[in-house]
């Protein structure tokens, strides 16, 4: 796309009287397999260009997306979003914008360049490996999907930068058959690189892992209803900072009075063991970026330290509109979709105590091993998060395997409530879904403990 | 023939050799507003179109297919995408069971789901749509202390489907919505409440619907306890009602059946749910908001009755998992947009309305949990096990009537036990936007999970 197309593109959206204008150019290619049963099938390819526009004039934002790339295309789509500039009028603006801001991408080796027998070799590798864990199992999943994103982001504000985002993810879904019916094992692994991520060990690892969280589930009972301590295990746990405080920490919902967490700056809104950070600079991680979809460069962002509220995320609209720097949490899912406040990767820092000795310590509970998923009403606060393998704890151990279910709680109740944080810190990748947009991010934490949280299973 | 069908078929003139090619073609216009202080905060204008190819070819030991998608109707974008799914041909496997779909002379019913007026209607009135939701929300009650969105949205979106097997098909379709969400306040507490009005054309819809659903939502909200763990009869209101039956839907594709998915398998002909439990899947009826002519394979949808009267009578298929089970296409195939495969789904699910009123179903029950909303569906509901638990907020129920609002409560059980714990069926159906119609559900036997 050349500089002085889009100044021209960016000079026609401020044309109807538009304080801030801003052209994204996407070009998204993506490819994916799936192996069911030991067949390969759905494989698909994928690509999608176009542009989307905004325009900004008071508390408005006009936006128009088109697929057509020629000149006349962004200037018509430039027109559209300039149309809610009702008054009219707003004279001529020149705008010259600077160098681009180049990123590249991490990957080594580029989706394209990768022989698709390599891939579905490793989903045949995963499948083996599954199977082999035992003959309860029924169903084997494997699915393998890479993207690459290219964009360029220019705004009237002189803003002028280019990415190229690689990722790849890979699942593999089980099933195991018994007399208790059936039930499933999931592990994703995913990361912002390319083909040189998919190690042949961290693949055996998922699909072993899998196959036997499904094969454990079969003896599982109901799980327990009502309040205990729970424990979280390493990694997926940082779904529950996601849903718990994450959302409510986003300048949107903030700005319009919707967050429990509103005018909090400053207080202890958490246990003194919380110092949760969200981290778009976590180079390789899923929700890593070099910049975000706004074009600032990424950062690390602390929003709870030693308990207190330190500060909320941004995107560019509304960092200006209060006159701040934006924090780079400015992501979209695609060119059709306008920019909002979202996490990238968002941790709980280490703590000092010792993962097994946490588990040692609780006389009854629930260890959840893997979460998920997770939602959240951030004006109340409530949220729930699922646990996807989950034990019982009896006198200090590990027992029972338990069925899935959802816990709930309310989050600055919940936040009050970690009484212990160990050393074993991980991430795990996640779909993050708001107002109908997806994007990828990371989440992440060491085994810890909530001293009471409501679990919602059937047993009574 | 519209178009756009006119389009896939020249497409279809691109096949090489033996290969066999389906088009899947669409597009379609948005607009979407949301009003914020009385103002408009962001306006959408938009329109997107895109093209899904399949190529299959015949081998020995059964057909290949492979997929690519282009975000764009231009001859080198789509070039580029038939070369990419004859790339992806080669590695997928044979397999016996893989057809396009083929004419099966089932006649499509005629329906009329696209309103120009979509078009028509000036983007001023669309506007002050959305603005004059957001003011009757805030003045509708004083307690009221926010509206974080007011939104006004429409489509109108056409497709096309053509084939080497001699599939031809299009159909189009708008729609038109309000969704506004308030959050009440009595200085101690805050509650939100969600309204929606839907429709195919803005003229079709209802200010008044929306805000007072979300008012009194939210309002009715306030001052909600968490109960005490308990097990008792949980009613589930038109809307939560709607979102159980669409996860009930998703074990009664064929293609979870084939894929050894489902919790249904193998057991056509046996009592799976209560005997007031009669489930169809219909897209044929207009008034349901998914109805449609075709399916996402270009045959006719048609009438599917799944369960009746508790007894499992069959599933929906699409050609593919048809074929694997030694049966033929329900008409039932999906397709996410551009970029998905068909895939059997349930699109239009029907209870058999039973014959109380909800204030009946109320007294009947006498003491449970009302349900109002459900949190984490997709966190806490394994549709392959049947494990369910979900957060949930709503009301209690004593002596047959409403009592104090409850949050921050879970109602958990399986499917399995749920579809014969069924005891009340509601004749109050709400035509929502899902997969599924509303009605009041009562089921026996459930865990509340509370302090």
């Amino acid at each position: 796309m050349q500089k002085e197309v889009l100044e021209r593109t960016i000079d026609v959206a401020l044309s109807g009287g538009g304080e801030f204008a801003e052209v994204f150019v996407e070009d998204r290619s993506m490819s994916s397999a799936v192996l069911d049963q030991r067949r390969v099938e759905q494989l698909s390819s994928g690509r999608d260009r176009g542009a989307g526009i905004r325009v900004v004039i008071g508390e408005t934002t006009g936006f128009a997306h088109t697929a057509d790339l020629s000149e006349k295309g962004l200037r018509d789509a430039a027109r559209a979003a300039a149309g809610v500039a009702r008054e009219g009028g707003g004279g001529v603006r020149e705008i010259a914008l600077g160098d681009l801001r180049r990123h590249d991408s991490l990957a080594e080796i580029e989706p394209g360049d990768v022989d698709k027998a390599k891939k579905i070799e490793l989903m045949f590798q995963a499948d083996d490996v599954a199977r082999s864990e035992g003959s309860s199992i029924s169903q084997v999943q494997v699915a393998l999907g890479d993207s690459t994103r290219r964009f360029v982001v220019a705004n009237s504000e002189g803003v002028f930068a280019s990415d190229h985002q690689v990722r790849t993810r890979f699942n593999v879904s089980c099933v195991a058959t018994g007399d208790t019916g059936m039930q499933t094992g999931y592990r994703p692994i995913a990361a912002t690189k390319g083909f040189e991520f998919l190690d042949p060990s961290a693949i055996e690892e998922a699909a072993r892992g899998a196959a036997r969280q499904a094969i454990t589930k079969l003896d599982a009972r109901p799980s327990p209803s009502g309040d205990m301590p729970v424990v979280l295990a390493s990694g997926t746990g940082g779904i529950l900072f996601h849903e718990a405080c994450g959302h409510g920490l986003e300048a949107d919902a903030i700005l319009k009075q919707a967050s429990v967490y509103a005018g909090k700056v400053g207080q202890q809104v958490a246990s003194p063991l919380v110092t949760l950070v969200d981290d778009g600079t976590v180079k390789g991680e899923w929700g890593y970026l070099a910049i975000d979809d706004e074009g600032h460069e990424s950062s690390r962002n602390v929003l709870i330290e030693n308990g207190v509220l330190t500060d909320y995320m941004w995107d560019f609209l509304r960092a200006r509109k209060e006159g701040r720097l934006a924090s780079a949490n400015g992501r979209r899912q695609s060119y059709q979709h306008l920019p909002m406040v979202r996490m990238t990767n968002t941790y709980l820092l280490e703590g000092e105590s010792d993962a097994e000795e946490i588990v040692a310590q609780t006389a009854y509970g629930v260890y959840v091993a893997q979460l998920g998923g997770g939602q959240v009403n951030t004006a109340t606060g409530d949220f729930v998060f699922g646990m996807t393998a989950a034990f019982l704890i009896e006198n200090g151990k590990i027992t029972a395997p338990l069925r899935d279910c959802n816990l709930i709680g309310n989050g600055p109740e919940i936040l009050q409530r970690v009484d212990a944080v160990a050393k074993d810190f991980s991430m795990m990748p996640g779909t993050c879904g708001k107002d109908g947009q997806q994007v990828p991010v990371g989440c992440g934490q060491a085994t810890m403990r909530l001293t009471s949280i409501t679990v919602g299973g059937a047993a009574t | 023939m519209s178009q756009l069908l006119e389009h896939a078929e020249r497409l279809l003139e691109r096949s090489k050799g033996s290969e066999e090619i389906e088009i899947y073609i669409s597009t379609g216009q948005d607009t979407e507003v949301r009003a914020y202080g009385g103002a408009v905060e962001n306006l959408t204008t938009a329109s997107s179109s895109g093209i899904g190819i399949r190529v299959l070819r015949d081998g020995a030991g059964g057909a290949q297919v492979g997929t690519a998608w282009t975000g764009s109707l231009d001859d080198e974008a789509v070039n580029d995408a038939l070369a990419q799914a004859r790339d992806n041909v080669r590695f997928a496997s044979e397999d016996e069971f893989i057809a396009f779909a083929r004419p099966d002379g089932v006649e499509a019913v005629t329906l009329s789901l696209r309103d120009e007026s979509v078009s028509t209607t000036p983007l001023d009135d669309k506007i002050a749509l959305a603005i004059e939701l957001e003011r009757r929300v805030r003045g509708g009650d004083s307690r009221i202390r926010q509206v974080d969105s007011a939104n006004y949205s429409d489509y109108l979106a056409e497709a096309a489907i053509a084939s080497s097997t001699g599939i031809r098909a299009s159909y189009a379709r708008s729609g038109a919505f309000l969704s506004v969400e308030a959050i009440a306040s009595d200085g101690v507490d805050d509650q939100t409440g969600w309204g929606l009005s839907v429709g195919r054309a803005p003229g079709e819809l209802d200010l008044d619907v929306a805000a007072n659903d979300a008012i009194s939502r939210a309002t009715r909200m306030l001052g909600a306890v968490k109960p005490s763990s308990m097990k008792c009869t949980a009613v589930f209101d038109p809307r939560t009602a709607a979102s159980l039956l669409a996860i009930i839907g998703g074990a009664l594709s064929g293609d979870a059946v084939v894929r050894g998915r489902s919790f249904f398998a193998n057991r056509v002909g046996e009592m799976v749910a209560s005997p007031l439990f009669s489930l169809l899947d219909d897209p044929t009826d207009p008034r349901h908001f998914q109805a449609s002519s075709h399916d996402g394979e270009g045959l006719a949808c048609r009438r599917n009755v799944l369960i009746e009267r508790g007894q499992l009578k069959g599933f929906v298929y699409d050609t593919y998992a048809a074929r694997r089970a030694g049966t033929a296409s329900t008409g039932s195939a999906l397709r996410g947009g551009i970029a998905g495969s068909p895939s059997a789904g349930c699109r239009a699910l029907q209870l058999m309305p039973g014959d109380e009123d909800q204030a009946t179903i109320l007294k009947n029950v006498g003491d449970g949990v009302y349900v109002e909303s459900l949190m984490g569906v997709h966190s806490g509901v394994n549709p392959i096990s049947g494990d369910f638990s979900v957060g949930v907020t709503g009301r209690m129920i004593r002596d047959g009537q409403f009592a104090e609002p409850v949050r921050e409560l879970t109602v958990a059980s399986t499917l399995q036990r749920m579809l014969l714990d069924l005891c009340h069926v509601g004749n109050d159906l709400e035509w929502l936007p899902g997969s599924a119609v509303g009605q009041t559900l009562a089921i026996d036997g459930i865990a509340v999970s509370g302090s």
